[in-house]
Order: structure tokens, then sequence, then C-alpha cells
């Protein structure tokens, strides 16, 4: 039986379940010192002078280390992003302390290293700064304005970069129309609040002359990437080592200060030191998603079908370019995926601001892009009096035109094709799933008994598995164990379990005898890392090629050995046997070890030493998931408060490798989007100071506020992979905001109530009301 | 220097006596000095749960808590709950059975305030799980396998 398609045990259980998993503060080793930050309490400063003596004198401190203590030790101060686009007006890269001018509260000034992070701490509030305030940037429109402060003293603005997204004659498409519907929506999206924050350590062994970095990271290889560019090293002489990671989620993809700070005080002092991010340090220094305001027109005809999208978007990309412009182009992309759009056109305006900086989180401001779009189909449907589905009904993709070549690219610059799925098919199984049909009944007899009960629905298409490549190596050795090394992540989504999956199916079906380790730079020479839910296809592909290439050898070995034909020899457990011969067998651990050479002997079989394969397979077009959510509701009209009664999601991820992962993967996406839709809010005031800090004022999802979701899976495999697999991760979260605001705005009707923004706090619901009565 | 004091805490059924720093929280006196690093730190103030540990039986966030004021208690931590390393506690085995995790990092906290919930409460409705978590948040799962997991261990009960 194949392992692909079953709900095997997950490798990181039982570890984790018993307190026995090591993250990145479970680290410990000899001599090891810890670090604090001193940060930036202004969004906008110059900095005239630190004094350190007081904190320097404390009773174990060991450095207090500012810019200039660490610019002999660095080839390059800045961390640069390796995401280029030609539509950078400015070059605004983070440098690792900040030198005479903060630009967001929460930017690193100096470090504290100290005995432990307790003196740290108490030292870093005794190092003197002196600052002067400057006028921030606070909000992204009112950045964009003329004569608005600018968030960099030497900048001549605020517009860091610029560009159109869009395809076809869209003005003409406007002038024909019979209806054009204009909506301007404001879209916030928080932080990942991954439970586990940040965390670095870094050792500096001088007997191998490397430095080692254990960093609780979705991207190793990016890490390493860095690191040997800011210290002007090879990459033979840093190793960055991904303990297990608590959670990814996005912002754990990008290389930070505090880590290469961290690593040049392990330099510096000649010791290991530790720095653990704390959960205020999450909320003002990682990076998040913030402020998008959207100004669309759509035009239809007068049977509400899609003529033409136009309108501009503004994006906050807070004080820095940490990653690129990936974020807004992932939304304006995405209004053009799913729906038949004739014509095109949003104007992308990306606005630097003084608040720490935008990178994604789960989604990738494809949410947004998702948001907008299910808003103004409800528009359209509330306006020509039609039912919400009918309009989706009218102009999503049919399954008839895949393979579907959209209008446009993506950011990379290769054209969006969708490749497989029936999109109304799942919208149709979601509508019944939620009694969609009977709903308006239910909602009748609610108002009656004065309950105000709605019901929503979103769909949405998903780019995953986003290229080139990820990096498997599959070896056995002379033990017998299959040992699977990859440049992918874990961070809790059960990559381990999904590669040793695919690899035991190859070689013998036993998981138990497969370890994974991931994320590990010292042992593949390149690697992707986790992101855009592209884990599975890309690693998972890679992994089924290495194991294949494994699988061959390892028979064509055995063959020799059992003096047996290939054709008639298959691997069970772990050894290699005649079929229907069990006692003809050879254990996998001599397989290897007759290929791992004897000195003046020739190799059995003709073929080359070891038992190994690494795979980079190439996969550049992306593979396109879909599902529809639908929300039921009831609002309290007097508390603002919402109860999600139902939430059904049925969704189309390819073929399904693991249906317990996908339903993890997916339900947890869920509650990230109900966060999203209802409760998330990184606020900030008008001098760009923060005004959240704590998980008292910014609230995560919790069992109570969260449903039962209902699922169904759909399976179009994809052919752009040998196992038909699409993505899924960020899955869950994408269509949850405009499924349960179309709900709300629906319980709301009676009111009027028109909902062009997320979050939705209960005291926003109130004032919907109130505006009314 | 920092003032210290002596004091002494069963952890996990073993006697220790240590010297800690009088504002060393019970987590990192756990976690640093006992390097018993099963117990997470995910907030510091009392909020994300993945802290949690049984203080005489009682849970208790050890982020909240200080060493010193464990002195003469009795210590529970993830590392005590299953019965031998070849078997999981029945809670632990519903968890991994039901996908009831997947970073593992808010997982023990989950275990330490579900086994006290379980004892008060062996019984409990869906809602009652719920409402019996909803002080540990999970940001991966969507809580609804570690939900599973729970109907499941107390359905079993009473078959």
């Amino acid at each position: 039986m194949s392992l692909i398609g079953n709900s095997v045990p997950r490798l990181e259980d039982e570890p984790l379940l018993r307190g026995k998993g090591r993250f990145i503060d479970d680290l410990h080793m000899p001599r090891m010192l810890e670090a604090a930050f001193v940060r930036s309490p202004h969004a906008h400063a110059l900095v005239r002078g630190i004094r350190k003596d007081a904190a320097r004198a404390l009773p174990g401190v060991h450095a207090v280390l500012v810019r200039a203590d660490l610019l002999p030790h660095l080839r390059n101060e800045f961390i640069v992003v390796g995401l280029p686009s030609k539509d950078y007006k400015q070059n605004v890269n983070r440098p690792a302390l900040v030198a005479d001018e903060a630009v967001y509260v929460g930017q690193p000034v100096a470090m504290v290293v100290a005995e432990n992070r307790y003196i740290a701490e108490d030292a870093a509030a005794l190092v003197e700064v002196d600052w002067e305030p400057l006028s921030p940037a606070a909000d992204c429109s009112a950045a964009l304005s003329p004569g608005a402060p600018t968030a960099h003293r030497g900048s001549p603005h605020n517009l860091l970069a610029e560009f159109p997204i869009g395809y076809g004659d869209v003005d003409a498409a406007f002038a024909s129309a019979a209806h054009v519907f204009k909506e301007s929506f404001w879209q916030h999206r928080g932080g990942s609040h991954s439970i586990e924050c940040r965390g670095t350590v870094a050792a500096s062994d001088p007997n191998e002359e490397r430095l080692t970095v254990w960093t609780s990271t979705q991207m190793a290889h990016a890490a390493l990437r860095v690191l040997c560019d800011m210290l002007g090293r090879d990459e033979d002489s840093v190793r960055v080592v991904t303990p297990d990671v608590g959670g990814g989620f996005g912002p754990k993809l990008v290389f930070y200060a505090e880590d290469i700070c961290v690593a040049l005080a392990a330099i510096i002092l000649g010791r290991p030191v530790k720095w653990i991010e704390d959960r205020l340090e999450h909320f003002v220094a990682t990076t998040q998603e913030r402020d998008q305001h959207w100004d669309v027109e759509v035009a239809v005809d007068g049977e509400a079908r899609l003529l033409g999208i136009r309108g501009t978007l503004i994006h906050d990309h807070g004080a820095y370019t940490a990653r690129g412009v990936n974020l807004p182009y992932n939304s304006a992309e995405q209004i053009a995926i799913g729906y038949e759009l004739p014509a095109y056109r949003m104007n992308v305006q990306i606005a630097l601001t003084n608040k720490v900086p935008v990178t994604p989180v789960r989604g990738a401001g494809h949410p947004q892009g998702v948001f907008v779009m299910e808003r103004l189909l409800d528009r359209i449907a509330r306006e020509l009096d039609l039912d919400r589905a009918e309009v989706r009904r009218r102009n999503l993709v049919p399954a008839t035109k895949m393979p579907y070549r959209t209008g446009v690219k993506n950011r990379g610059g290769m054209p969006v094709v969708l490749d497989t799925g029936d999109y109304l098919r799942c919208q149709e199984d979601a509508l019944e799933r939620a009694g969609w049909a009977e709903f308006g009944e239910r909602q009748k007899n609610a108002r009656n008994d004065g309950r105000y009960i709605g019901i929503g629905l979103a769909n949405f298409v998903k780019g995953t598995g986003r290229g080139p490549f990820e990096t498997v190596t599959v070896r056995i050795g002379p033990s017998g164990r299959i040992l699977v090394y990859t440049g992918a992540a874990a961070m809790g989504q059960s990559t381990k379990t999904m590669l040793a999956q695919i690899v035991a199916d190859q070689l013998g079906g036993d998981m138990t005898n497969v370890t994974v380790i991931a994320g590990d730079t010292g042992t593949v020479p390149t690697g992707m890392g986790g992101s855009n839910s592209r884990q599975a296809v890309l690693a998972g592909t890679s992994a089924h090629s290495a194991a294949l290439k494994v699988r061959e050898k390892a028979i064509r070995i055995a063959a020799h050995l059992l003096e047996a034909g290939e054709a008639d020899l298959e691997i069970e457990g772990r050894s290699v046997h005649v079929k229907g011969v069990k006692k003809m067998a050879v254990e996998l651990s001599k397989v290897a070890s007759a290929v791992a050479g004897t000195a003046g002997y020739r190799l059995p079989g003709g073929v080359g030493p070891g038992l190994e394969a690494m795979e980079s397979v190439v996969i550049d077009p992306m593979t396109y998931a879909n599902g529809t959510a639908v929300a039921e509701v009831e609002v309290d009209i007097d508390t603002g408060g919402v109860r999600i009664v139902k939430m059904v999601f049925v969704h189309d991820c390819g073929r399904i490798l693991h249906p317990q992962v996908v339903d993890g993967q997916l339900i947890g996406g869920v509650a990230h989007g109900i966060g999203n839709a209802l409760f998330e809010w990184m606020r900030y005031d008008d001098q760009a100071q923060p005004l959240v800090g704590t998980l008292a004022d910014y609230l995560l999802v919790t069992a109570t506020e969260m449903p039962p979701v209902e699922l169904a899976h759909h399976e179009s495999p994809t052919p752009l992979n040998p196992l038909g697999i699409k993505g899924v991760g960020e899955c869950g979260v994408i269509p949850i905001a405009p499924a349960v605001l179309s709900a709300v705005e629906d319980a709301l009707k009676p009111f009027g109530a028109r909902i062009s923004r997320t979050p939705m706090m209960p005291s926003d619901i109130v004032a919907l009301v109130r505006a009314f009565t | 220097m920092e003032e210290s004091r002596p004091i002494s805490v069963e952890v996990n059924g073993i006697a220790f006596r240590r010297e800690v720093s009088v504002r060393m929280t019970l987590a990192d006196f756990l976690r640093h000095d006992l390097m018993l690093t099963g117990t997470h730190v995910g907030c510091e103030h009392g909020v994300c749960g993945a802290c949690t540990v049984l203080v005489n039986g009682r849970s208790a966030r050890s982020c909240l808590m200080l060493a010193v004021q464990a002195d003469g208690e009795s210590v529970t931590t993830i590392e005590g709950i299953a019965p031998s390393p070849t078997t999981l506690h029945p809670l632990q085995q519903a968890l991994k059975d039901h996908h009831g995790l997947q970073c593992g990092f808010c997982t023990s906290g989950m275990v330490t305030t579900l086994i006290e919930f379980l004892r008060d409460c062996p019984k409990p409705t869906e809602r009652d799980v719920r409402v019996a978590i909803s002080g540990n948040l999970c940001r991966c799962t969507g809580y609804q396998g570690i939900i599973d997991a729970v109907l499941r261990v107390t359905s079993t009960k009473d078959e």
C-alpha cells in the first residue's frame, strides 16, 4: 500500500508531545552569553550620541555594542534583500544597527551582551541615547501627499516604487459598460505571532574556523547568503542550522538585524551568544503585514459579467525594504486570477512609513486581493439584485477552459496560467453543504425573533509552489538508515513527515527508518526554504525524484549481491528481496556497505560509489489551488459581537499527500483568516507609535471564537509535477475575511450596513448599526 | 549582586535544592537551571498559556510565577506527563492521533492545562473543552485537532 494519500503518523509528534523538542531557546552551550537590544522609542529620530558607561559598568555585562563596534567586522553593514525590481525609486536597506537616524519604533540601536538575559535587560535600560525626535510618516496614504514628512531624512519623498499591473483596453471596457460601481477599501493585516518568537544563537569555533548560527528561520540558505555577504566570508566558513521552529507564518523568512548582531557578538567576544525575542519585540521589531488603501471601479455588462476593473492601491511598506515589492504585487495580481476578467489596470504605489518593515504573513497579499474582488462581486449582486453566488457563477473561470491563461504575469515575469481545477464545482459543493439555498427562510425567521444571522461566501484561487526549486538529498549509508537532507524548512507544517512519506514510499515503506534534516546549510549546498505554499510541491518533487534514483541503484546493487534479475526485486522494510521469496533478501545496510568502497576491490554491479542522490528539480510555473468558503454568522447588534456559527470550506489542492495534515493546514489558516476579519489590528497612532504590544490588546483567535470547520476536498492533480501536488499552507486563510464579512453585512442588511475594511471590530459593527438607527 | 535564596522544589517527582535569584521566573528556572526545556515561553505576560505547568496539580503560568514561590511545592512539567519512554499519556496519544499539534510550541501548555481540566471535568462537552483551552493560544491548528483529541479521550473512558 502506498504511503501517499494516507494519514501516516507524523515523525515530529512524539518528541514534541514529550517536551523533547529542540527549539532555539532550548539550546544551551558552555560559556554562552545572552543579549538584549536597546531599541528606538521614537518612530523617527536622530541619534545625537550614545553613552554606554553605566551599562558597561554593571556586573555581568560583557559588552555594549553600537554601530562603530560592528563596522570593523562588516564588509557590508546593510542587509541586502535579493529580490530585484526595476520599479524601485529608492533603495532603503536595513542597517545592522542605527547609524544616526532611527526610522521606526523598535529599531535596534545598541546591543548588550551579558551573563544572562536578566542582566542584559538591566544594562540595556542603562544605555543612554540622546534622541532628537523628527516628524514621522505614519499613514501610508498621507505619506504620499506632497509635503508629507519623509520617513528617511535624506529622501526626496516616500514613494518607494510605483508600477501598473494589467492588460487589455480597460478604459474602453468602462466606456461601454452597462454598470460601473466604485468602492474604497482599507485593509489591515497584522503580525504573524507564531507562539515561538524569533531567536538566534551564534558560536564562532576557532577549532573549525567556522561561525555556526542557529536561528529560528524559514530560509536557512538565504540567511547564509546574507551572513556571507555582510561578513565577507565564504560559504564554508559559515553554517546556518535551523532547530525546531515554533511556527513561522512568513516573518521568519526574513533575515534580521538581530541575527547579524548576534553573529558579530559571538565573533567579537569569542563566546557563544544567544538572543531570544520577547513578545513585545515581536510586535515592534518583527516584520508584519499592515495597511493597504484601495480605490477601485468595476465595469459589468447587463448580465453581471465582468468587463473590467481599474483602480489604485497604496501599500504600506514600512521603513525599509525587507522583502521586495512582492506583497502589493501579489495583491494586485490576485484580482485577475479566478474570474474571467477581460481588462484590468491597477496602479500600485508603495509608500515608505516610519513603521517596522512589511513582509509577507501567511497569504502574502493574496487575501487582500481576494477581499477586494469578492467585495466587488457582492456589490454587483446587490446593485443588480442577483444572488451573490449567481454573480460568481457567471464569472468564474470554467473547468472547460483549463488550462486557462490569465492576462497577468507573476512577479517573476511568468504568465499566470491556471493549470487545473473546477472552481464552480467547489462553489456549488460548498453552497450545498452550507444550506445556502434555504438560508433566506432561516434568516427571515431569525429576524422575526430579533436575531441577526447572515451568510457569506468567497472563492479563491492561489498560486502555490513558487519555484524555481528545492534541494533534497536522499542517502543510505552503511547503517542502513535513510537520511534525507533538504533546504526546505520545517516549522510546523509536517515537512519532515511529508518528505519521509514520499521517500519511504519508494524505499521500503518504513518511515521509522527515515531521518529528515531540514534547514542545515552544512548538509545541502542550495536551498530555498519555506514560503508561498511551496514545500510539498518543490521539496516533495525533489524527494520523489531522488528516492527513485536511490531505489534504482539499490536494486541494481542488490541484484548483483543476490544474483537475481533487477525486475524480480523489491524493497520492503529495511531490505531488498526477491518478490515472493522473502528469504532471498539483502539488507539495505549491506547494499549501502557494498558501495561504500573497499580498498583494491571493484564496486559491485558496475555502479558508482555511494548510495545517494541529490535532486533540485526545477519547476518554474506555479500550480493553482482553489476553494470556496461559506460562513454563517450571528451578530449581536448591541455589543457588535460576531459569532461564527458555521464555516464550510471546500478546496482543491491537487493530489492529497496526507489528509490529516491538509486538514490541519486549512483549519489553521481559517483561524488566522478569522483573526484578520474580526480581531487582529496592529494599531499605531498618528505619530507612528504602536498602540498594542501584548497579546491582551492584540487578539489572536482562541478556541471559543473558532467554529468547527466543515471541510471537503476535491482533487484536481496538476500535470506540473509527477505527484500532482498543489500547495496548501496558505490556502485556508485566503477567502475567510471576505466570506465572514459578507456574512456580517448580510446579517446587518436591515441596517443598510456596508463593509469595506478589515478588521471589523465590535465597535465598528456597533457604529454601523447606530449610523442607521 | 543579585539577591538569591535557596529553594527546595520537587519537579516531576525528583527533589531539587537550588540557590536561585529572587527575580527568576519559574519558567526560566525550569528551563535554564533544571534544563527541562519542554516548558515553552511564548509571551511572558500570562496570555498565551504555552508555559503552563502544574503546581501541586493546579495549572500555573510559569512565566508569571517566581521560582522562589515554588519553594516547598511540587511541580509537574510536560516531561513528567508520559508514564514511560515508550508509552504516552492517553491525552498525548490522542493529540498525536488527531493531529492536535503542528509546530508543537503550544503543546506543553495545552497538555498540562487539559490534564487539570479533565481531572475536574472528566466528561466535558465540546463547549467545555473550548472554554478550558481558551487561555492557551495556538497559531497552527485552529484548535480543532486538539478538541477532537480531548473528546476522543473522554469518550473512550465511557466505553
